[in-house]
């Protein structure tokens, strides 16, 4: 039986980990090394790294960075941030990465989706998408959350399947940082268009919270959050273990 | 000292992690003369079945493999490198893979239920068969392991020493003589995975 999936993201910039609500106010939590040590030892399934440094300099720490994680963590880990290019996915991969998350980059570019995935395999390219409501309507949106693009979330999701996404991450703007819990009913519109893995982020502020979304929304494979894992909010041992308590599939 | 055979085919970066991590020394080379002289042999691959499968012919390495299996030096395939083993696969086609195991890599879409995800992707659990397989000595049945792949090693019943069930028990290793193979990622399932490459190391 195929387990759910708990991963903890850890967003780095010039090398230390930080975590914004609503993706402004961004503070220092720790080291990438140590924290992702610490993920990987209390039972996280997957880690994941974006990179949100803007500068040359930040981006070659962030892949010295990850080399070293890479080195120490012997789980899937996927790289996100800044990643707009074939040879950008080249250096993350060379760097120890499994997987490679698109957004921005692939927006610009549609075509990087279908060129990475024939290159590297549909199962090393994720899409991630930030999402939130405008007008009722589910809008992708760019540039770390700042910039309307005015499109279909849906149908944007839907055309990076075709073109070989392998899973997709889908944040929620609306419920990002609010920590009321997941965005349900958008996870569920995507999880009825999609049949690659889906991974929930934005909103976990509780362990009810991932019990809450794999029970409504059983389609779901993997809950993502990063401040509540952070800032010891929820300890994912102990997230992991109440999830088997209730028979939700997890790896202990 | 194990080689890790590089022949232009997926990241060797974690398995040589891995190794360097349980303290036992490794080198991803494409060189014939040392993966000859290596006590052990790993044979690693990620992407399509008939592009690695040409790669090990042209460079000559699939050979080398071979006969160096056929001295009895223990080798590991691990995912794409495990299904290699066989004698052929249908992804895409039909093509030819190493014979060292008979059997055929089928599409999982065969066997499993309509409804489940295409690949089988995440940790799942082994179910343990046959005798105790020398590579397990330091994990437990019900252990769970990272997997990906939308392809699988059917036909092969006698060499099947795991399993793992996605609506249907699909291959997870396999074990002949001193030619073993995992379908799933050793070196991205943590601390098992871990100890299945330290068990491997002291065959």
């Amino acid at each position: 039986m195929i387990t759910k999936r708990i991963i903890p993201c850890l967003d780095v910039r010039d090398g230390r980990v930080v975590k914004g609500v609503n993706f402004e106010g961004l503070s220092d939590v720790s080291s990438p090394v140590e924290l992702g040590r610490y993920y990987s030892e209390c039972g996280a399934d997957e880690l994941v790294f974006y990179d949100i440094t803007a500068s040359a300099e930040g981006r070659r720490l962030f892949s010295d960075i990850l080399t070293e994680v890479a080195r120490t963590i012997f789980i899937p880990l996927t790289v996100g941030g800044g990643i707009n290019t074939l040879d950008d996915f080249d250096r993350v991969l060379k760097c120890g990465a499994d997987k490679v998350s698109v957004n921005s980059g692939a927006i610009r570019n549609p075509e990087l989706i279908y060129e990475a995935a024939k290159r590297y395999g549909d199962q090393c390219v994720v899409l991630s998408v930030d999402v939130k409501r405008v007008d009722g309507k589910f809008t992708v949106f760019a540039k770390g959350g700042r910039e309307n693009t005015g499109m279909n979330a849906l149908e944007w999701i839907r055309h990076g399947v075709e073109s070989g996404a392998g899973e997709i991450v889908l944040n929620s703007i609306d419920t990002d940082g609010v920590k009321r819990g997941f965005d349900i009913e958008m996870l569920r519109a995507v999880t009825d268009i999609v049949s690659v893995p889906v991974i929930a982020s934005g909103g976990a502020g509780c362990i009810e919270d991932f019990i809450k979304l794999f029970r409504e929304l059983p389609l779901v494979d993997a809950g993502l959050a990063a401040s509540i894992f952070h800032f010891g909010e929820v300890k994912i041992s102990e997230l992991k273990a109440r999830l088997a308590e209730v028979g939700i599939p997890t790896r202990i | 000292m194990i080689a890790i055979v590089d022949y232009g085919v997926g990241n060797l970066f974690s398995l040589s992690s891995s190794f360097a991590m349980i303290g036992a020394e490794a080198v991803a080379t494409s060189d014939p003369g040392v993966i000859r002289s290596a006590e052990k042999i790993i044979l690693p691959g990620v992407g399509a079945f008939s592009d690695a499968a040409e790669k090990l012919r042209l460079s000559g390495l699939g050979e080398v493999v071979c006969e160096e299996a056929g001295r009895g030096k223990p080798i590991l395939g691990i995912c794409l490198g495990m299904q290699l083993l066989f004698d052929k696969s249908f992804e895409y086609g039909e093509h030819a893979g190493l014979g060292l195991i008979s059997g055929a890599v089928r599409p999982i879409s065969d066997v499993i239920p309509k409804g489940l995800k295409i690949p089988h992707i995440g940790w799942n659990s082994l179910n343990f068969r046959g005798e105790h397989s020398e590579l397990f000595k330091y994990i437990s049945e019900g252990d769970f392991v990272y997997f990906v792949h939308s392809y699988y090693a059917a036909d092969c019943e006698e060499a099947v020493i795991a399993t793992a069930e996605y609506g249907a028990p699909l291959t997870a290793a396999v074990e002949k003589g001193n030619v073993y193979g995992c379908q799933f990622h050793p070196e991205k399932s943590g601390r098992v995975g871990l100890n299945i490459l330290r068990a491997f190391s002291e065959i």
